[in-house]
């Protein structure tokens, strides 16, 4: 059987066990690292800007004919945590559909983006939205209003898709 | 009786089926979409097609055999469509090999050349038949890259059907189903190739009492609804059987609920009463009443006006009413709209806890829904049942047409309504002033509840487990679809995917579970009160007594109606044969 050191004191050095060595060792790394750049942000003053990989909070995707999505319920079908609410309406247009009612529930949201994912008309994508705070449960339901977003502003997330597509 | 050989398993069958025919009633499958096996054989499709063959026979009559024995098959060299292809004695058929896939995928991929990719607009989706044949008999893919062609997506055929003709595959099944079934032959295809489409003749609607079943004989989704288009996707829904409330017909339904609402009423086959077929009263006539106007609570007339009041509170109140009089001077009137076990119980009561023989109920006639197909005149589920339950023999004192004159001459002075609206009776209506007691359990609020002193929420066919009795006296079961309080858990797994895993703070399942209760619970919640002492769980227990203690149900119960798809009075020891139900919607596994 082989004998291996398993106490404390059998496994340290003497300088180690005395133990100044170690501390000025740290001291001098706290030094060295006070001269180098600093990474911390100072948020909220200062926000940070996500790439267009970033999963933030669902949107529509707003046009100026109105909003894109049909209404064909896939999304809501496909949320594993059942957050999206879809009720169709009928329209005059050519789609023949409007979503009526349109609500994501930010409480079950979990952020994969399968909705986006199984969207046939690039209506639903991850937005950069990652400040979510709410004051109650009824304020955490978002309607169409708060949903839709202008298409300007998700320009780099629809690029992103396309370049995975 | 021929026997054929279908992908080797032997098949006895009569002489004149086709293939397809020999198939279905033997469980098996044939991809097809112009078939149906109440319609005319049309053979435009080429979906079903099969390769048939037969025997080899050598030159003096025998059957050639292999090395292994078996004998040697000879094909036709082209492929046969099973729908068009009548048996014989021998055949063999191979519904599934490699030429016959070759030639599916090849019928799909001309199919979906210039269909639409709608699938995600369109109602169909997700109990489409070309969907699901895209999904099991196409290779996927499509070697078309021109534009597709467009027709006119929004065409009003009549009030009750719309036509998409984008979405059409020209199978004529609705033609045809317009020709044979409906007799109302307005509907032709016009233009020839991909420019075929279907037109309405000029200055005809196709407004028949059936119309709507051309929706769910058509394959796709060409044809809808204008009362359920994009109410919903359909796997948002439950869909649970019923029996159709209309009338007497006692078809079979389905019921299609989400968010505790009746979204749609859909036939289901049932081969000995409506086939695949439904009427477009039943259709759409018959759950608004489910899903709007209700009773959510028990309620006690007090100082001129209906307040709510908890249950145990109306069920004292009534018992406590009902005893002020004497038996001969209260009538109860039951309903051929209620259950037979409703109706059980509440003659039960009135015999055995009450000791009043005066019960009868209202029929509800309308000549002008007889037709010679489905149609009948009389308006309510289980005139029969009622009848056989409340028994012509133990005949009432009095009888419902006597009512109006009993009331006003003051022999009655306590009237209990079960499940009655006075519907083509409504000149009794004005005697109740009369009344010193009006209890009514009823669903809606109505003329007759705003005179009640106490109102009893009853809850809908759609709420209870039961049986009614149809005109042909067949006893059919049927269960709830919709959520009460009282129902919750039974309800449990067959509630929609959304209501089942909808939490409070979800927007989504804000529906209303209300506080009614089957007439029976409620009857048998009086009857204990006024010193009976019943003990029904379910409506089951009472089905059971029913069938020990009344010849014409004898040896029922609900697992053999369920079985049987429903037993004649009388005859229950000699049910009709179970039959392989054809769907032209749902894909059985195979
Ligand atoms: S999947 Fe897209 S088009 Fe369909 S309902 Fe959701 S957002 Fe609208
Ligand atoms: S008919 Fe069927 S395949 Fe065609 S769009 Fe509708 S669901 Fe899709
Ligand atoms: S509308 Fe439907 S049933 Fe009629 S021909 Fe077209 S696909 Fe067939
Ligand atoms: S089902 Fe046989 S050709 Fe259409």
């Amino acid at each position: 059987m082989n004998n291996t050191k398993n106490t404390e004191a059998e496994r340290l050095s003497f300088w180690e066990k005395i133990y100044i060595p170690e501390i000025a060792k740290g001291l001098g790394l706290t030094l060295k690292e006070m001269f180098k750049p600093k990474f911390t942000r100072q948020y909220p003053e200062e926000r940070w800007e996500p790439e267009g990989s970033y999963r933030g909070r669902p949107v529509l995707v707003h046009e100026d004919s109105g909003e894109r999505c049909v209404a064909c319920g896939l999304c809501s079908r496909v949320c594993p945590a059942l957050a999206i609410e879809v009720q169709a309406g009928e329209t005059d247009k050519d789609k023949e559909r409007f979503p009526a009612k349109f609500e994501i529930n930010m409480l079950r949201c979990i952020y994969c983006g399968f909705c986006e994912e199984v969207c046939p008309e690039e209506a639903i994508v991850m937005s950069k939205d990652y400040e979510l705070v709410f004051q109650s449960q009824q304020e955490a339901i978002m309607d169409k209003e708060r949903l839709l977003v202008p298409v300007a502003q998700l320009q780099d997330r629809l690029e992103f898709l396309r370049q995975y597509r | 009786m021929p026997q054929i050989f279908i992908d080797g398993k032997k098949i006895e069958t009569k002489a004149g089926k086709t293939i397809i025919e020999a198939a279905y009633e033997n469980g098996m499958q044939v991809p097809h979409f112009c078939w149906h096996p109440e319609l005319s054989v049309a053979g435009n499709c080429r979906m079903c097609l099969v390769e048939v063959g037969s025997p080899k026979r050598s030159a003096d009559g025998s059957v050639e055999l292999d090395e292994n024995n078996n004998p040697v098959i000879s094909y036709i060299p082209k492929l046969q469509i099973a729908c068009g292809t009548p048996v014989s004695d021998g055949m063999y058929v191979n519904v599934n090999n490699a030429k016959v896939i070759e030639a599916q995928e090849a019928v799909m991929e001309f199919l979906l050349i210039n269909h639409p990719l709608d699938c995600p607009i369109c109602d169909e989706a997700g109990e489409c038949k070309l969907q699901d044949y895209a999904f099991n008999h196409s290779n996927g893919e499509s070697r078309f890259v021109e534009t597709k062609n467009h027709k006119d997506k929004r065409q009003k055929w009549g009030p009750n059907v719309m036509y998409d003709a984008e979405r059409c595959i020209s199978c004529s099944r609705c033609i045809r189903y317009a020709q044979e079934v409906a007799k109302q032959d307005v509907l032709s295809f016009v233009q020839r190739g991909d420019h075929v489409t279907i037109k309405v003749a000029d200055g005809e609607e196709f407004d028949n009492p059936y119309s709507m079943n051309v929706i769910e004989i058509c394959p796709v989704g060409a044809l809808t609804s204008p009362d359920f288009r994009f109410k919903s996707r359909v796997w948002d829904m439950s869909f649970n059987d019923s029996i159709s409330f209309a009338d007497s017909t006692g078809s079979n339904t389905k019921l299609g609920v989400r968010n505790n609402e009746i979204l749609r009423v859909q036939p289901r086959t049932n081969m000995y009463v409506n086939k695949y077929w439904l009427s477009d009263d039943a259709r759409l006539n018959h759950y608004d009443f489910v899903n709007q106007n209700r009773i959510t609570e028990p309620m006690i007339r007090i100082d001129g006006k209906l307040e709510k009041v908890e249950w145990q509170d109306a069920i004292q109140e009534t018992a406590i009413q009902i005893n002020k009089f004497k038996p001969s001077e209260i009538f109860f009137l039951s309903s051929a709209k209620a259950t037979n076990e409703d109706n059980y119980a509440f003659q039960k009561f009135a015999r055995q806890v009450v000791k009043s023989n005066n019960i009868d109920f209202f029929s509800h006639i309308d000549k002008s829904f007889e037709d010679n197909f489905l149609g009948v005149a009389d308006r309510s589920p289980n005139s029969n049942g009622a009848t056989e339950i409340l028994g012509g023999s133990q005949s009432s004192n009095y009888k419902v047409n006597e009512l109006a004159g009993a009331i006003s001459s003051g022999k009655i002075k306590c009237l209990i309504v079960m499940e009655e609206d006075f519907k083509h009776h409504e000149h009794i209506i004005e005697h109740l002033d009369k009344l010193e007691l009006l209890v009514v359990m009823y669903y809606n609020h109505n003329a007759v509840t705003n005179k009640a002193h106490i109102v009893l929420a009853a809850s809908t066919y759609a709420e209870i487990e039961g049986t009614y009795t149809n005109k042909d006296k067949r006893v059919q079961h049927f269960t709830p679809a919709i959520v009460t309080k009282e129902n919750m858990r039974f309800m449990g797994l067959k509630m929609s995917r959304l209501d089942k895993f909808g939490s409070f703070n979800d927007r989504w399942t804000q529906h209303e579970a209300r506080n009614c209760k089957q007439s029976w619970k409620i009857i048998q919640a009086v009857a204990n009160a006024m010193n009976a002492s019943w003990s029904y769980k379910r409506s089951e227990d009472i089905f059971e007594e029913i069938s020990s203690k009344l010849m014409g149900f004898k040896n029922m119960n609900y697992d053999k109606l369920d079985l049987h798809q429903g037993l004649i009075l009388y005859r229950a020891d000699r049910p009709d044969p179970i039959l392989n139900n054809y769907d032209s919607h749902v894909m059985k596994p195979e």
